[in-house]
């Protein structure tokens, strides 16, 4: 079995005002050299040994649904899940 | 003619939607759930307001699967008019049936008023009992409306008058204030604000209904040749 920590973030282009709330607040706190925030979601997945191809299947999952690639980039890592 | 008001999990303007057909127009209207395999006895394809499947992971992201979205598909395919409202047009955009996304207001808030709209294209088979240039009051009721797409896509609606409606005023941040587009065939309509719910005079305003009178006229002209 292996785990994939996926990690979705919006593009560099897309304003996120949610991250620019966060920063704002984070300023008024006194973290004036906080210079930017970008709020994204992190997705874990346990995917079972099968013949399909990992980076295939998790790069198809993540086009089709777990990202919005019109909005969002995604980049993910797989560590392998030693069974006990 | 007979409509079809998909009834996902979260659903909650799917009443609204009904009532606007069923007793402003007095046209036929059904109930379906989300997981339907058949919507061929349908002349028109409703998809309401609300927040299907909480909307997890993104608004509209869940319900582009559900078992009756095929179907919804094979409806826009055959030249059915389909009409996405709020969360309805959130789940077109995620289903690739329209173009670009909704992202979240810019000021991050959910706002629910009543906003002016302009009529920008009035020769769609939604529009047509609308004047062109027409301003319009419709209640908006979203946290998400934020219409995104890039320049290429934003010149392609633009150059096709795929633009329906556009906000009078910039509140959530919508690309060049745009409210609702059409798809190129011009059967499939997505828009933030609720005409379903601008049916009555007795609700505050009725402007809306219009909108339900223009699906309903063309279908008509098309459909009932010896009236």
């Amino acid at each position: 079995m292996k785990k994939v920590k996926v990690y979705v973030t919006l593009r560099e282009s897309v304003l996120d005002p949610q991250g620019s709330a966060v920063m704002g607040s984070l300023h008024k706190m006194g973290y004036g050299e906080v210079a930017d925030v970008r709020i994204g979601k992190y997705l874990e997945l346990v995917i079972e040994d099968s013949e399909r191809d990992v980076d295939s299947l998790v790069n198809e999952l993540c086009h089709r649904l777990l990202a919005n690639t019109v909005i969002e980039d995604y980049r993910y890592e797989i560590e392998e899940v030693v069974s006990q | 003619m007979k409509f079809a008001v998909i009834v996902f999990p979260g659903s909650n303007c799917d009443l609204d939607m009904y009532h606007a057909v069923k007793d402003e127009l007095g046209e036929e209207a059904e109930y379906v759930w989300h997981d339907s395999k058949d919507l061929s006895s349908y002349d028109g394809i409703l998809l309401p307001g609300g927040f299907s499947y909480g909307d997890y992971l993104r608004c509209g992201a869940i319900a582009q699967f559900s078992g009756v979205m095929d179907e919804v598909r094979k409806a826009a395919e055959a030249g059915k008019p389909v009409l996405g409202i709020c969360n309805g047009f959130q789940i077109l955009t995620e289903a690739g049936l329209l173009p670009g996304v909704l992202l979240r207001n810019k000021n991050l808030k959910f706002m629910c008023r009543t906003v002016g709209l302009k009529v920008e294209n009035n020769h769609t088979l939604f529009t047509n009992e609308y004047e062109q240039g027409q301003e319009i009051q419709i209640p908006i009721a979203h946290g998400e409306g934020n219409y995104y797409c890039d320049d290429a896509t934003y010149n392609h609606l633009k150059e096709n008058n795929q633009i329906i409606f556009t906000y009078a005023d910039d509140f959530n941040g919508s690309r060049n204030n745009i409210a609702g587009i059409i798809n190129e065939r011009g059967n499939v309509l997505g828009m933030m604000p609720h005409p379903e719910r601008a049916v009555s005079e007795l609700i505050g305003g009725k402007d809306g209904l219009a909108l339900f009178k223009s699906i309903v006229k063309q279908w008509r002209e098309a459909h009932v040749s010896h009236a």
